[in-house]
């Protein structure tokens, strides 16, 4: 089986059972989209995915390999977008995503990322004075820098990305998925519905967290 | 080791970009340890045999009102995730935290303690060995002291806990650097003292970056 599986996944958080028995199959080239009500697991789901949450029960297979035997291959592998923007206040935009650029060994020309979500004009701003919507386009040009590296992440995990974006950035953000969804990637992409589910809509699988609320 | 300089460099940055807040410690370290004179009087007698403890206990605490911020930022703003998901282990993290927090408080306190020797009015020959201890001593402050700020994120009042965990595991570095200073006031030979300093900064050389990567394993999940 190419892509991502799982299977019979569990997740207990503060012991409660977050979701369990969750089987999901992502064949390369597509997207999923998570829904579902608040605290229904989604971004306990996409840490789970990320290896940064250990599953309570279950196993997690990338091209038919349990990502337990390969730690270090599945943090090579993953791009997570969180909630938080991780950028630092009193470095400029562009110093924040050349520190991640050189981190994880991305190609250290950050121009075509800031291009990609048009804040080429914010790159020498410390990233204390740009608005919500301006530092989110920020942490998503770090998409952008994996994936104009060599070897950049196959598996993008991102925690509802779009929040604070305007329809523009949205539509950029999409187009970021799409070229890597084209590229023989995969995206999961925790949602409430919206513009970046309506771009998205044919190249993606649609699962409902809702059905797993224990 | 290319991803050890990397985080270096970026925490120094991100440490003068703060300004004043990378200060905070060694004008605490100062200030604290000018009060004392007027505690206990300026008695030409007293303050030398009193300076080196002083200067040393002095030295812990401002080494401690740092310590907190080491991991707590990059947790907040979920920076330690992507930390963690790259291509640097949590070890080389850890020691790269604790080099950087020893480069911005630790040496800033060496290099102000002859100045509170004099202050002290402490006999030359305290001074070298006074340098001498605080070089080997502040590293393993900032070592261990990794490990208490790891296991302290996200506790509420983590300060205070940060306090009580590591105040303890500081007394032998205390008691050996202190010794030391009033072995060479007296005229003995330090060299034991130093090399248990030296010996201690080698142990937590070699297993405080594995304990503080445990416990920021547990501060991920």
């Amino acid at each position: 089986m190419q892509g991502l599986t799982t299977h019979k996944l569990g997740c207990i958080r503060g012991e409660r059972a977050v979701f369990a028995g969750l089987d999901l199959a992502l064949k390369p080239g597509r997207a999923m989209l998570l829904s579902g009500p608040n605290g229904s697991g989604k971004s306990s789901l996409l840490r789970v995915l990320a290896g940064l949450l250990v599953p309570a029960a279950g196993r997690i297979d990338w091209e038919g390999i349990d990502i337990a035997q390969d730690r270090d291959g599945h943090r090579a592998r993953v791009a997570y977008i969180g909630h938080a923007d991780p950028l630092k206040p009193s470095l400029t935009a562009a110093e924040n995503l050349a520190f991640w650029a050189k981190l994880y060994g991305f190609d250290p020309d950050i121009e075509p990322a800031l291009f990609q979500f048009s804040i080429e004009s914010l790159a020498d701003i410390p990233v204390r004075y740009l608005s919500a919507g301006q530092r989110r386009r920020v942490t998503l040009a770090r998409l952008a820098l994996g994936q104009n590296s060599q070897a950049g992440p196959a598996l993008w995990l991102l925690d509802e990305p779009a929040t604070g974006l305007d329809p523009g950035a949205v539509s950029m953000l999409a187009n970021t998925i799409l070229a890597h969804l084209s590229n023989e990637g995969v995206a999961i992409i925790s949602t409430h519905g919206g513009r970046l589910d309506e771009l998205l809509d044919a190249s993606a699988e649609r699962f409902d967290m809702g059905g797993f609320v224990t | 080791m290319i991803g050890f300089s990397i985080l270096v460099r970026r925490d120094l940055r991100l440490a003068f970009r703060g300004g004043t807040d990378a200060m905070m410690g060694v004008i605490f370290f100062v200030l604290a340890a000018i009060l004392f004179p007027f505690g206990v009087g300026p008695d030409a007698a007293v303050l030398p045999r009193i300076g080196g403890g002083i200067i040393w206990v002095v030295a812990l605490l401002a080494a401690l009102l740092s310590l907190e911020r080491m991991f707590a930022a990059d947790h907040e703003d979920g920076s330690l995730d992507l930390l963690y998901l790259s291509p640097v282990s949590l070890g080389q993290l850890a020691l790269a935290k604790a080099f950087a927090h020893w480069l911005t408080s630790g040496v800033l306190l060496l290099i102000a303690s002859p100045v509170l020797a004099l202050l002290y009015n402490l006999p030359s020959a305290a001074f070298l060995p006074l340098v001498a201890t605080m070089a080997l001593g502040t590293p393993t402050l900032s070592l261990v002291g990794a490990i208490g700020a790891a296991l302290t994120l996200g506790a509420r009042r983590g300060g205070v806990l940060l306090a009580l965990l590591l105040l303890p595991l500081y007394i032998p570095v205390l008691i050996f650097g202190a010794g030391a200073i009033d072995g060479a006031i007296a005229g003995r030979d330090i060299t034991p003292q130093l090399m248990v300093l030296g010996g201690f900064l080698l142990a937590a050389l070699a297993l405080a970056p594995w304990a503080t990567a445990a416990a920021l394993r547990q501060a991920i999940e």
